[in-house]
């Protein structure tokens, strides 16, 4: 099913008769094996004005064609969506309906926000095929209940994303990282702590145990980044690695490059920066990746293990990101909710999707 | 404005009900004397009254809860209330409603600067969250201008904005965690100091939610570091439209800047006249603030003065001191209260998208004649959050209707070219029946739709946010 219109959309929604598994370019590794609901058909930026940092598109825009048209406008998606295809071996385009549908954000959500903080406005279509829109087109409004962000990783569970409208902020005229020795995840966080406590504005803060080196980018003019370099150089010492080399090395952390040809289930944990330490002492990881100044820590286990029984209780959450479909399976794919906040989430799903259409199975 | 008429079968089981809340809170904690009950009769504003039939003021969440379920057995509508600064009514009672105070629970919970988070109750104010972490250099970014009086509960209600948010966001963007009460007295624990949510955003649709899911009693709020300093540029123009021009030049460039605030001819003119600070006589006047080191903040201002001089500016003032910038801001700073000199006024808080400004400002200078009272407009000019100030005056019949009336077609036009009814001080009763101008029915059936989930019975804030014809058949399914 691959409508072309809102309208075709709704409509197909409306006489659906059982479950669809609704992706967008079918990048991020949803798996499902209901018949397919593509957004793809649904194409094009609608809108784009950079004197007001607006942009709207349908939601199967490929995101390479809304970066292409910010950038000649020197304007970037400040949330640095992650592309999960080299990490799962998916094929296909990633869309921004997807990236929307599935708040994907990179290592600059720690200064910059996530994408549900960019995200103004949605029209979508919900479980019975009516058209319904949130939000607008600009970026304060309160007017109303913020479906929007209920909307932004609801992983198409709540409704088929149609079109949504972004703000979009200037891309820095340079970035430089710089990089400093640890010995440990407790002094690389202290050190990307220390960092994030600076008035330096540090929009990257990323640990990789493989090489021992805390990472720290900053970004902006080119005078203010060098100055910027210069005082945290005082107060941390390290190595500055220039533009070029800085954006590829985030590059490959924010698409976890490092785990890709390695063999094992991925977890995503989101926790507070200063646990991450004990918590990944408990993982007892074959890999681990540290991004969010600690905030953000990647996990490669083998296959099959259950991440949350070796942790238990813990601040936070873990999604799992990469495994078999019986590990999928048997330990779903998000982190349970307690029984208040579990209550309300079946509540909204009923509301909003009461034929149980969309994407069964996959928030449980 | 009308408002439900108070349940006689609720108002006459009053003196059970102060019973059965004096055996969960202390007894001066429950106001049920009608002198004492008037200090809640409205907020801030104040064109509406209705004093309400008892307020508590619980101290602890477990307090809290035991007043909700209380309330719930009874069937007792509650209006929660932060320090009552609204601007749109949020915190209006009814006269068999239980207003719901967080004012007593303002404790510092934890501070944690390494992991940039503060824990507050919610009654905390605005202000004295950064006043609590202001020791290390850090503060809250959202600053709505109420912040010395505004509690965080009443910002997370209403999704507070602020002079700074083209840069930090608004409290959306910097609220980590809640700790919220529901109406049946059952806490939920929702974020905390991590990002993102594992499930649904409940967080994010919470925030701004104006009182009607829950009762937030603990937050979690993100801090940030101070920069090193901040100075603005103010500027004149002889043309509204070119003073939109040069905002859109300015963030074309590249340049973020934390504020760029924008002031009409009247509103120039009364700033001028109270609080003196030098400001020239011109259509349109834009003060743009840029933060970071010395030599950073120098290299800003200089590329922002280069694109101004691109647009005849009549008038370019860049600060140099700490003296300086504190003058040009003292105009600003002081716009409502100028304004209240000269008359009586109403604040709107349409948002509109900063390209269509000078269309805007041209239909609303002539429905200031049609209606014929004065608007002045001060204006995040950055966000396109607008806010006009009605002129009129409250003793004179029918003025305040016609004001009224003059407000409704202003948020209508801000809908019209694109926009929305309020960027920052919530629908509240007074933007409840202009929704159905932004909003579908079944748009508005999927937000009532939430409030079903998490208040099935519609005892929290009822009357508010969506049209009352709207919400009708709820609301009375229910009594």
């Amino acid at each position: 099913m691959r409508p072309e219109t809102e309208a075709e959309l709704a409509e197909l929604v409306a006489g659906l008769n059982g479950p669809v598994h609704v992706v967008g370019g079918g990048t991020r590794g949803i798996g499902g094996t209901d018949p397919v609901l593509t957004t793809a058909g649904l194409s094009g930026i609608t809108l784009y004005e950079p004197g007001a940092l607006t942009l709207v598109a349908r939601t199967g825009t490929p995101l390479a064609e809304i970066e292409a048209a910010l950038q000649t406008e020197g304007q970037q998606l400040a949330f640095e969506p992650m592309d999960h295809r080299r990490l799962l071996g998916t094929t296909g385009e990633p869309t921004i309906g997807g990236v929307v549908a599935a708040n994907i954000s990179g290592p600059r959500r720690i200064q910059a926000g996530a994408c549900r903080d960019f995200l103004m406005g949605v029209r979508y279509v919900d479980g019975q095929g009516q058209v319904i829109k949130n939000g607008g087109r600009v970026m304060k409004n309160v007017t109303g209940y913020d479906l929007v962000k209920l909307l932004a990783g609801s992983w198409g569970t709540l409704g088929v994303l149609s079109e949504v409208s972004l703000k979009v902020l200037p891309m820095p005229e340079v970035q430089m990282s710089l990089t400093v020795s640890v010995d440990d995840v407790r002094t690389a966080v202290s050190v990307m702590s220390a960092a994030l406590k600076s008035p330096y504005e540090v929009s990257g803060a990323a640990y990789d145990p493989t090489n021992g080196q805390a990472l720290l980018r900053l970004e902006g003019f080119s005078d203010s980044v060098a100055y910027r370099l210069d005082r945290l150089r005082e107060i941390l010492g390290g190595e500055s690695v220039e533009s070029a080399g800085s954006a590829a090395l985030w590059d490959d952390l924010r698409d976890v490059r490092g785990f890709e040809d390695l063999d094992g289930d991925v977890w995503r944990l989101s926790v507070k920066p200063g646990d991450a330490p004990d918590i990944a002492a408990r993982i007892n990881a074959d890999r681990v990746l540290y991004d969010w100044g600690g905030g953000l820590i990647w996990a490669l286990v083998p296959g099959g293990t259950d991440l949350p029984v070796r942790l238990g209780r813990f601040e936070g959450h873990a999604t799992l990101v990469r495994a078999d479909a019986r590990t999928l399976e048997d330990l779903g794919r998000f982190h349970p909710e307690d029984a208040t906040v579990e209550a309300l989430t079946r509540g909204i799903r009923q509301k909003f999707d009461p034929r149980c259409v969309f994407n069964q199975g996959l928030m449980r | 404005m009308e408002m439900p008429q108070p349940n006689p079968d609720v108002l006459a089981r009053k003196r059970a009900l102060v019973a059965q809340l004096q055996q969960v809170l202390p007894p001066e904690a429950v106001i049920h004397d009608e002198a004492e009950t008037r200090a809640y009769e409205c907020d801030a504003l104040t064109a509406y009254k209705c004093p309400p039939m008892l307020a508590v003021l619980p101290s602890t969440t477990q307090q809290v809860s035991d007043v909700l379920r209380i309330c719930h057995a009874e069937g007792v509508p509650v209006v929660p209330r932060g320090s009552g600064t609204s601007l749109a009514g949020g915190a209006l009672p009814t006269a068999d409603c239980v207003i719901l105070g967080v004012a007593r629970m303002n404790e510092v919970l934890e501070v944690d600067y390494d992991n940039r988070f503060i824990r507050v109750q919610t009654g905390r104010t605005n202000l004295s969250v950064t006043g609590a972490v202001e020791e290390q250099d850090f503060f809250y970014a959202p600053d709505p201008s109420s912040q010395l009086a505004c509690a965080i509960a009443g910002n997370i209600a209403m999704n507070s904005g602020g002079a700074h948010c083209l840069k930090y966001g608004v409290t959306t963007n910097n609220l980590m965690g809640v700790i919220m009460v529901m109406m049946d007295g059952s806490v939920a624990e929702i974020g905390g100091a991590y990002l993102d949510a594992g499930g649904l955003d409940l967080l994010g649709v919470i925030c701004g939610s104006e009182g009607q899911l829950g009762v937030v009693t603990e937050a979690t709020l993100r801090i940030l570091r101070k920069p090193e300093g901040a100075r603005p540029v103010l500027m004149g123009f002889d043309d509204n439209e070119v003073a939109g021009q040069c905002v859109s030049d300015i963030i074309k460039s590249g340049i973020l800047p934390v504020a760029i605030e924008f002031m009409d001819r009247l509103c120039i003119r009364a700033c001028e006249n109270f609080a003196k600070a030098g400001y020239p006589d011109c259509e349109a006047l834009l003060i743009v603030e840029v933060e970071g080191s010395e030599t950073e903040i120098d290299s800003q201002l200089s590329k922002i003065i280069e694109i101004a001089k691109r647009h005849n500016p009549v008038e370019l003032r860049e600060s140099q001191t700490a003296d300086e910038s504190a003058r040009i801001w003292l105009g600003r700073k002081s716009a409502f209260g100028a304004m209240g000199q000269i008359n009586d006024y109403m604040c709107l808080d349409g948002t509109i998208p900063v390209s269509s400004l000078p269309l805007v400002l041209r239909r609303i200078g002539e429905l200031s004649k049609e209606y014929g009272l004065p608007v002045g407009n001060v204006f995040h000019a950055g966000d396109g959050n607008m806010h006009p100030l009605i002129l009129f005056d409250a003793n004179t019949p029918g003025d305040l209707e016609k004001c009224e009336a003059f407000g409704a077609d202003i948020l209508k036009l801000c809908v019209d070219v694109g926009g929305c009814l309020t960027g920052e001080h919530g629908v509240g009763i007074e933007k409840r029946d202009l929704m159905a101008h932004q909003y579908a029915p079944q748009d508005l059936e999927a937000q009532m739709a939430l409030k079903d989930v998490f208040d099935p019975d519609w005892l929290l804030n009822p009357a508010k946010v969506f049209p009352l014809r709207a919400s009708a058949a709820r609301r009375i399914a229910v009594e």
